[in-house]
Parts: structure tokens; C-alpha cells; sequence
């Protein structure tokens, strides 16, 4: 464990942890006590923390921090050391992403596992780097070119951070490939108590990656069944197989084969598409006797949830739900709420770009929204005043 | 007896996709009998490519193996070094994913002097792509972006590594398999940001358009404008201007190597050592 004094913590009544910390610490913290020993970045505010923190705990434990040369090299490295067994993360924002793609792309397609952390800022461009935004949400989905389904976490509590760290890691070596963890400005600097599972309980639910034990001869690293991921052993143990980011066959040579190619890019989807349940995992609040019903996640969240508390002592019955992974979305359940719900308000800090999948899923163009790009967290008070407009 | 590269190939991929009396074949087997001299085992062995008739290279060689995206050898490379500090990783690509597209990490691999083999396929032009410039096709030739001849100044490779912390570089040419061979070997065997300039025939897409229309006419070629560094080293700078010197060119075991720093990082945390300072280290800026 990586830990010192004051990521240990204290141990309250409940037997969880109290930590003082920022959102950028904790996803650090996350790692180190999710068994990841490499990171590799390059500096980017607001998300710098994460590396000036994980610098000091990963050699603690025998670990490796580097500071690369560039953003591309930021996460080449991280995927160089994931590729050979071992669990890596890098962090960045939204303009680190942008330079990151193509190597997100290489990820999904060789199915290497990654946490990328991305605390967002305004965009776009070298936008608002110090002021908050949810500018990354259409790029979190389709990073790269090509077609691949992306998995994206967003948390919405300064505790969040740390957990959905934790999950990124068992859900990139469950589904082999990059998921992200959205953090904003606002949470990644948000320096306050967070309540967090003990270390003992994250090693617990630790997933570890799958392996092969068979012969070299008999080693299929991506002939796995229509639904599965890639079985990736670590490498100078005897398996000698072959990473590229072009289409390749089982043992992960480049190839053309016409069935072959079409069948890895249906699994690179269905792996994700099979098991939603794994994945899926968003919070509901006062739903059950609510008649306006707000969806927002990631920081904006912290505002809405004010708001329906301020809004229903006015008597006025409002419920939140917040979708904790943000892609694949919870598209079932959106429908339902947009089946159940007459009144529905979208809140985001970006032009709309959670709307349009809330929009899809509900089959709705009738979708309130609220949305903020001038950098600035929303209030209670702006979500308050626009349902008292829609009311 | 003959020697024996089926060992080290996988046979299934063969025949390569390289053109019929390509240098880059040379090269594959001038590395394979060093890695085979050295008594490495395949297991232990990483071999990373990028883009390019180069990038096959890693598909061919029955090692662990990573083909790159466009440019990165050497950042992922650092990766799996730094995860796997006793293992040997070797970078095998080709002037324009190193020089071009990948030139700043092909610059920073050197300046940390991490322990890594960057063999650089040199054939001064954009093979696989069928003709483009690179930063190493000499100026006034053909090339298909263009036609009426280059005028883009080039690289000189050796020395821009060298410049940025390389402490082994070493050039050779397909011409000379043997010796190509040894310099490979000593490449591997030296600690530290090791670098091999391979200068090799692309008679197909450098040659036919710019009169050297058999493999044997580039390779003529390039025997023309290289020497060995004991002769280039005699020679006036008028004379050298248009030469490229042959053989080991600069190795220094003086410098700390990146994965044997980072362990002094490891130790400092661990309370092991005192904090670094400028006094653990020769050059102070």
C-alpha cells in the first residue's frame, strides 16, 4: 500500500475511511490501492495533481511515475507498460484527449486496458484552462476514428473519485480496453472529506485480468467467443503474440480476411453490449413521488441535488437521476423515466451534449435544458430559478 | 553448419511483404544472429516497430512484439522498459516514423538514455507509401510529393541523437552484413539509449525514378556516399560535407542509464538513500 498518514486516513464508526483530500488526489489514491504500478503523463491543468501525487506513491511501493515528453508519449507508455502485464493509468483534459486519440483508438482496437483519468476544463481549444466544464462528454464516446464502444465514468462526489477510479480499473481488465474516469475542475480540485471504502475492501473487489495457461501453440490471445474480450497474457512469460492496431486474427497478426475483420469490430462491441449490467450504475434520487424529473451528472450533480432539496421544501416535487457511467448510457433506463415523466429537465455544463443521447433514449424532443459555458459551476439557485420556469 | 533462423522467425509469415531484393531482409537477419549470439531467450525479448515497411519487421520475429501506431516505437518502448527494467527491448523502424512523425520522442529516448535498441531502417524515402519524402531523402531527388526534385534539407540522424544523449551510436550498411551484425550486437549489449543507423535499398520506390533502377544500383549507391569513420575521420569538412561516416560513432559508458535512475527514485522514497540532488549527477545543467 501506497498510502501515508493522511491518505490512511481514519477509520470512523461505519468502518470506512476519512480522508482530507482533492478530487486529483483521490483518483491517485485509487490507483495506487487498485494494484496500479505505472502512470505516465504529461503536465495539463486542472488534471496535474493527479501526476504530482501518484509521483510520490507509486516509488513507495516500487512503482514507476514518468513524466513524458508529450501527451501522445503520455499515454504511449502507459499502454507500453499495460501491454506487458502490468496496471497503468495516465491523466489529462480535454486538450490532452484531443492529442491522445489515436492512441485510444489503438487501445480499443488491440484491446490493451487503461484508466485515463480526464478532468475536464473549457474547451474548446486551449478554452478556459482553470474554469470547470462537461465539454469532454461527446469526445469521451468517440475519442478516435473508426468504430468501438468506449466506456466512461463520471463521478459526481469528491468520494466518487476515488471510487470510480477503483471501478475503471476492474472494468478496464474485465473488458480489456481504455475507460475513462470524467472528472471536472470543480471536483478535481474540490479539496474537502470523503468518505471512502477501506483499502482491504478495494483489494477485495479487485478483477483480475484474465489469463492463458495453455501452450504457446494453443494460445488464441483474440480467439475468444463473439462476447468476449481478448485474453491478453503478460508478456516475457512465454506467449509470444503480436500487438498492431490493424486488423488482425486470433493470434493477433495483421490480416485482411474479410469474416475475420468483420467479426472483431461486432466483438469490440458486443464484449461491452453483452454485459451492460456489469457496467451500468447510476444514482436515483426522490424519484418515487417526483413530478419534474432533472437529469445531470459529474459535478453539475452537487448543484441539482441542492436544488430538489431547496425545491421540494417549496413543495414543489422534483427528482434527480445522475448517470454515473455516462457511456455506454443507461439507455434503458432513460427510456422508462422518459415513458414516466412528463416534465424532464436536462442540466449540463456544455451546449447540450448529454441531451442529445438523453434525447435518443427517452425518443423525446421535448427535453427541458439548462447548460453553462462560460466556465462557472451552476448554483442551486439557476437550477431552482429554471424549474420554476418550466413548472 | 548453416544458421538456423527459423528458430527466431515465424515461418507462417513468410514470405515477407518486402520487394524482392530489399535490404530490410538483411537487416532482420543481421539481428536475429546477434540476438542469437548474445544467447538472449525469445521470452525475454520485446520487439517494438511503427509504420512503414519497417513496422512488419515486429510480425516476422518470434519475440514479444508491439506494431505501433505511426511514429511511437519509442514511447512505448520507455513503457515496457520501465515496467521490465531486466528485459531487453529493441525498437526496429524507418527513417520517417523516427524522424518525421515521431521526431520528439525519438529525441527524448535518447536524452533519458533509457536502456533501449532503436534500430533505424534508413531507405531516404517513404517506401511502403510508394515514394513520399522523408527527412533523410537527399535533396534534389525524385520523390512522388516531389516531382521536380526535393529541396527539403535533411537529418543527419547519428548526430541528432547523438546531440540529444544517445551515449551509443553506431551507423552500418546492408553492404556490410557482418559488420552490421556486430554493431547490432554491441548496440544490445550496451546500457544505455543505444542507436543504429541501417542504411538500406529502396531501388523500387527511391531508386527507379531516381536512376538506380536494380537493388544492386542503390547499394552502389550507398557504398558511394558512406565511409568507414577511420577514413571519414581523416578527411577535410569539404570532404566529409557529402559522406556519411561508418561504424561505431560515439559510445560513452560514463552516464547514468534512465531505469537505474529511476531506482534511485525507488530507494529515495523508500528511505533507502537521501533525497537527489545535484551532487548524484556529472553534468549539473
Amino acid at each position: 500500500m501506497a498510502s501515508d498518514a493522511n491518505s490512511q486516513g481514519k477509520i470512523n464508526a461505519d468502518g470506512k475511511r476519512e480522508v482530507v483530500m482533492v478530487g486529483n488526489h483521490l483518483a491517485a489514491l485509487a490507483a495506487v490501492d487498485s494494484g496500479c504500478m505505472f502512470f505516465s503523463g504529461y503536465p495539463i491543468t486542472p488534471s496535474t495533481e493527479v501526476m504530482e501525487a501518484i509521483s510520490d506513491f507509486l516509488p513507495r511501493i516500487g512503482g514507476t511515475c514518468i513524466q513524458m515528453e508529450d501527451e501522445i508519449a503520455g499515454i504511449a507508455a502507459a499502454m507500453g507498460a499495460s501491454m506487458s502485464g502490468v496496471k497503468s493509468m495516465t491523466a489529462t483534459s480535454g486538450p490532452g484527449i484531443s492529442l491522445k486519440a489515436e492512441n485510444l483508438g489503438f487501445c480499443q482496437m488491440a484491446e490493451i486496458p487503461l484508466v485515463v483519468v480526464d478532468v475536464m476544463r473549457g474547451g474548446p481549444s486551449t478554452g478556459l484552462p482553470t474554469r470547470v466544464s462537461q465539454g469532454d462528454i461527446s469526445q469521451s464516446k468517440t475519442p478516435s476514428h473508426g468504430d468501438y464502444k468506449s466506456i466512461a465514468l463520471c463521478a459526481g462526489t469528491l468520494a466518487e473519485c476515488y471510487t470510480e477510479t477503483v471501478r475503471a480499473f476492474n472494468l478496464a481488465d474485465r473488458f480489456m480496453q481504455p475507460v475513462f474516469v470524467l472528472l471536472d475542475a470543480t471536483l478535481g480540485l474540490m479539496h474537502a472529506k470523503a468518505v471512502l471504502p477501506t483499502v482491504e475492501e478495494v483489494e477485495a473487489g479487485v478483477v483480475p485480468r484474465k489469463t492463458f495457461d495453455g501452450t504457446n501453440e494453443d494460445y488464441q490471445p483474440y480467439g475468444v467467443g463473439p462476447t468476449e474480450a481478448a485474453v491478453l497474457n503478460p508478456m516475457f512469460e512465454g506467449y509470444r503474440y503480436h500487438f498492431t492496431g490493424l486488423h488482425h486474427d486470433g493470434k493477433g497478426f495483421p490480416t485482411e480476411e474479410i469474416e475475420t475483420c468483420r467479426k472483431l469490430i461486432a466483438r469490440l462491441f458486443d464484449k461491452v453490449d453483452a454485459h451492460l449490467d456489469e457496467i451500468e450504475l447510476n444514482e436515483e434520487y426522490m424519484l418515487e413521488d417526483a413530478e419534474i424529473l432533472l437529469i445531470g451528472y459529474g459535478s453539475a450533480a452537487l448543484g441539482i441535488k441542492e436544488a430538489v432539496n431547496r425545491l421540494r421544501a417549496e413543495g414543489i416535487k422534483v427528482g434527480m437521476f445522475r448517470p454515473i457511467t455516462i457511456w455506454p448510457s443507461p439507455q434503458k433506463r432513460m427510456y422508462e423515466l422518459g415513458q414516466k415523466f412528463d416534465k424532464i429537465l436536462s442540466v449540463e455544463l456544455n451546449m447540450g451534449q448529454y441531451l442529445e443521447e438523453i434525447q435518443r433514449c427517452t425518443g423525446r424532443l421535448d427535453i427541458e435544458k439548462l447548460i453553462k459555458v462560460n466556465g462557472r459551476p451552476f448554483s442551486p439557485k439557476d437550477i431552482m430559478d429554471k424549474v420554476r420556469e418550466i413548472v | 553448419m548453416a544458421f538456423n533462423y527459423d528458430e527466431y522467425l515465424r515461418m507462417e509469415k513468410m514470405p515477407t511483404l518486402w520487394c524482392w531484393g530489399c535490404g530490410d531482409g538483411i537487416v532482420l537477419k543481421a539481428f536475429v544472429r546477434a540476438v542469437d549470439s548474445l544467447g538472449y531467450s525469445k521470452d525475454d525479448v520485446c520487439v517494438v516497430s511503427g509504420i512503414g515497411c519497417s513496422g512488419r519487421f515486429s510480425s516476422y520475429v518470434d519475440f514479444n512484439t508491439i506494431h505501433t501506431p505511426h511514429g511511437r516505437t519509442v514511447a512505448f518502448a520507455t513503457g515496457v522498459k520501465l515496467a521490465n527494467p531486466t528485459k531487453k527491448v529493441v525498437i526496429v523502424t524507418g527513417d520517417g516514423d523516427a524522424f518525421a512523425i515521431g521526431g520528439n520522442h525519438t529525441i527524448h529516448g535518447p536524452r533519458r538514455n533509457i536502456d533501449l535498441t532503436m534500430i533505424v531502417i534508413q531507405n531516404f524515402i517513404y517506401g511502403l507509401t510508394n515514394s513520399q519524402t522523408s527527412p533523410t531523402t537527399p535533396q534534389g531527388m525524385w520523390t512522388v510529393t516531389q516531382k521536380i526534385g526535393n529541396i527539403d534539407p535533411t537529418f543527419d540522424a547519428c548526430k541528432l541523437v547523438q546531440a540529444a544523449g544517445a551515449t551509443f551510436v553506431a551507423r552500418e550498411a546492408v553492404t556490410a552484413p557482418k559488420k552490421l551484425e556486430k554493431i547490432i550486437k554491441a548496440a544490445m549489449e550496451h546500457k544505455g539509449f543505444s542507436y543504429v543507423d541501417a542504411l538500406t535499398n529502396c531501388h523500387v520506390n527511391l531508386g527507379r525514378k531516381n536512376k538506380m533502377v536494380a537493388a544492386m544500383d542503390v547499394l552502389d549507391w550507398i557504398d558511394s556516399i558512406s565511409v568507414s569513420k577511420k577514413k571519414y575521420d581523416t578527411l577535410t569538412p569539404e570532404e566529409q560535407m557529402n559522406l556519411l561516416p561508418r561504424g561505431i560513432l560515439h559510445h560513452d559508458d560514463t552516464q547514468r542509464e534512465y531505469c537505474d535512475a529511476y531506482q534511485m527514485v525507488i530507494d529515495a522514497h523508500q528511505g533507502k538513500r537521501s533525497k537527489i540532488t545535484q551532487d548524484d549527477f556529472e553534468k549539473k545543467i
